[in-house]
């Protein structure tokens, strides 16, 4: 399928007009190089000696590759600490926000029941609202349940979604309803139609869902930061952020723990990247 | 197709009355956990914030009703007129970016093999952590030995502090946030560009129309409906920008930070720096407002400018 489409795209191959595509190819690269710059300099900086960073001029290449970068991040930060507490509230908050989400979009979406119209206007409602507004009220929810600190505390908000609603009664809008009926003759009851008929066929929206929730959860710096006020249980954002404050002008340091705290979601990205652009494309979600 | 059989049985009876129709208690356990969740968690919060924003409330001791003190000060506050110039001003360079956006989403489109390598590495800051990105943009930035300085170097430009100088502040993290939000308005404007019939631009060719007129004669018309979507996704983002702010302006001198604040990272230092959440609440309640007045003027300029077919 891609490879017809992509043949067709130049278009003006057919008439005989050489299609010239390097013109372009150049201006993307162009653009690329603007891209990945950063990237590459933060690479470059990783492997030079602090002393070495703070040359003038600077250098390009590093002069001997040292290691002592990574040493210092990791013999000072805990990362696996920080990694597990980023890792365990993201698998905590996809999982629930999946299952509530997919069970409240599909009754919006396939029960028919008094208020329902109503109801789901307030989490269109709720969509729209920035969510500055809610932080304070959620803040002291947490502080009341004595949850200050906690992995859970970053996890609970994020398991109730209007966004994943939404998105999963959109996806049940549009399957037929002709399997449900066949499961219901068959005797299934409401839940077993959902669980075992249904759920499968939004797998593609689940997915997209599960991405986006991930890269926000893994992303979060504002919450965590709330709800972290001693530093115990910080996932990555946090402590990374605590690092530019400790190592302000090591940079070689700096860019290791920037380095070590990110790779773990590119390489979730590179491997999932036809879910990470459907979501992004069903959904357009931003920050 | 299968059901053939059973249909002309079941349709008579109507679709209420099937054999184990779902029932209103269904409906209810269904819906149960993401309502009270809702309710609980931004139902309440919301409203909560709201009443906050007309009392006074201490760190310790109970609140008192103030009325519409909180948002008076806010207009007499120097502090929160600045934040809102810099949320403006930074928003307004976000905007900036979409045009970009639309250019290279076109070029990539016209791209056979390799488009999947572009998309990855347009996407790379997306999945990338803020925090990162902010800390190794202000690297670059430094104005001691920051890679930005050396490039200009070479041009005989003279070298700036772009963080700590209030004068370039902004600026500088307006390139960040369309560096990094060029990976989403990608996609999302890819996916427009794929629904342009490809006809158009053959009968186009046919009649003698280049790139460029093509450009700007098919795909900008058509493809204005995500153009608009686009640009509202980044205004409300833009809008709600803190991540890079608090990492890059991490004890930065004074003036660059009490210069280059924005709305929400206002809200942040007197809601849970500072508790006066009372304030806080207030300065939520005015970024609402913005928002809902930029979406709102958004949609309404979209009539002349948004194309649907």
């Amino acid at each position: 399928m891609a490879e017809i489409t992509v043949r067709r795209t130049p278009g003006s191959r057919r008439r005989g007009k050489p299609s010239t595509t390097w013109p372009i190819h150049a201006l993307l690269i162009v653009a690329v190089v603007f891209m990945v710059v950063p990237f590459v300099w933060q690479l470059l900086t990783v492997f030079k000696t602090t002393a070495e960073v703070t040359r003038i001029p600077p250098t390009i290449l590093p002069a001997d590759f040292s290691l002592h970068s990574f040493e210092t991040f990791f013999s000072t930060v805990p990362f696996w600490s920080m990694f597990a507490v980023s890792a365990g509230s993201l698998v905590l908050r996809v999982a629930g926000q999946i299952v509530v989400a997919a069970l409240a979009g599909y009754a919006f979406a396939r029960i028919p029941f008094r208020g329902s119209k109503v109801l789901f206007g307030l989490f269109i409602v709720m969509l729209m609202v920035p969510s500055q507004l809610f932080l304070i009220g959620q803040f002291e929810l947490i502080r009341d349940m004595k949850l200050l600190d906690t992995l859970p505390a970053l996890a609970i908000p994020g398991l109730f979604s209007a966004f994943g609603t939404f998105l999963m009664r959109q996806a049940f809008l549009t399957m037929p309803g002709d399997y449900e009926e066949a499961a219901r003759l068959d005797g299934a009851n409401t839940f077993q139609v959902f669980w075992y008929v249904m759920l499968p066929m939004a797998r593609p929206m689940l997915a997209a869902l599960a991405v986006l929730t991930g890269l926000y959860s893994w992303n979060d710096l504002l919450w965590p930061l709330i709800v972290s006020p001693s530093g115990e249980n910080r996932p990555l954002p946090v402590g990374l952020a605590g690092l530019q404050g400790q190592f302000g002008t090591d940079y070689p340091t700096l860019m290791a723990g920037a380095l070590v705290c990110s790779i773990p979601l590119v390489i979730v990205f590179l491997v999932l990247q036809r879910q990470f652009f459907a979501g992004i494309a069903s959904s357009g979600l931003k920050g | 197709m299968t059901n053939v059989a059973t249909k002309p049985v079941r349709r008579p009876t109507g679709r209420r009355t099937g054999v184990s129709k779902p029932s209103g208690w269904w409906a209810l356990a269904f819906i149960a956990p993401a309502t009270i969740g809702l309710v609980a968690l931004y139902v309440w919060p919301f409203l909560s914030t709201l009443m906050k924003s007309f009392q006074d409330v201490p760190a310790f001791g109970p609140a008192t009703f103030v009325g519409i003190e909180n948002y008076t000060t806010l207009i007499g506050d120097g502090d929160f007129w600045k934040a809102f110039g810099n949320s403006a001003l930074y928003t307004a360079i976000i905007l900036l970016g979409i045009p970009l956006a639309v250019v290279l989403a076109a070029l990539i489109e016209q791209v056979g093999r390799g488009r999947a390598i572009y998309r990855v590495l347009f996407f790379l800051p997306v999945v990338t952590l803020p925090v990162a990105i902010g800390m190794v943009w202000r690297f670059i930035y430094n104005g001691d030995f920051g890679l930005l300085n050396y490039v200009l170097s070479w041009f005989g430009v003279d070298g700036q502090f772009w963080v700590a100088d209030p004068r370039f502040t902004i600026y500088a993290f307006g390139v960040v946030g369309i560096w990094m939000g060029l990976g989403i308005n990608l996609i999302i404007l890819g996916a427009g560009l794929q629904a342009i019939p490809k006809a158009l631009y053959e009968a186009s060719a046919l009649d003698g129309a280049g790139r460029v007129r093509q450009f700007f004669h098919i795909t900008v018309p058509l493809l204005s409906p995500s153009i608009f979507f686009v640009t509202i996704l980044s205004v409300i983002a833009a809008l709600q920008m803190f991540d890079l702010l608090f990492i890059m302006l991490r004890g930065v001198n004074n003036t660059a930070l009490t210069d280059s604040k924005t709305i929400v990272y206002l809200f942040y230092e007197k809601a849970f720096v500072q508790f006066d959440q009372g304030y806080g609440a207030a300065i939520a309640i005015v970024l609402l407002m913005v928002i809902m007045i930029a979406t709102a003027v958004q949609f309404r300029l979209q009539r002349s400018w948004v194309f649907y077919g």
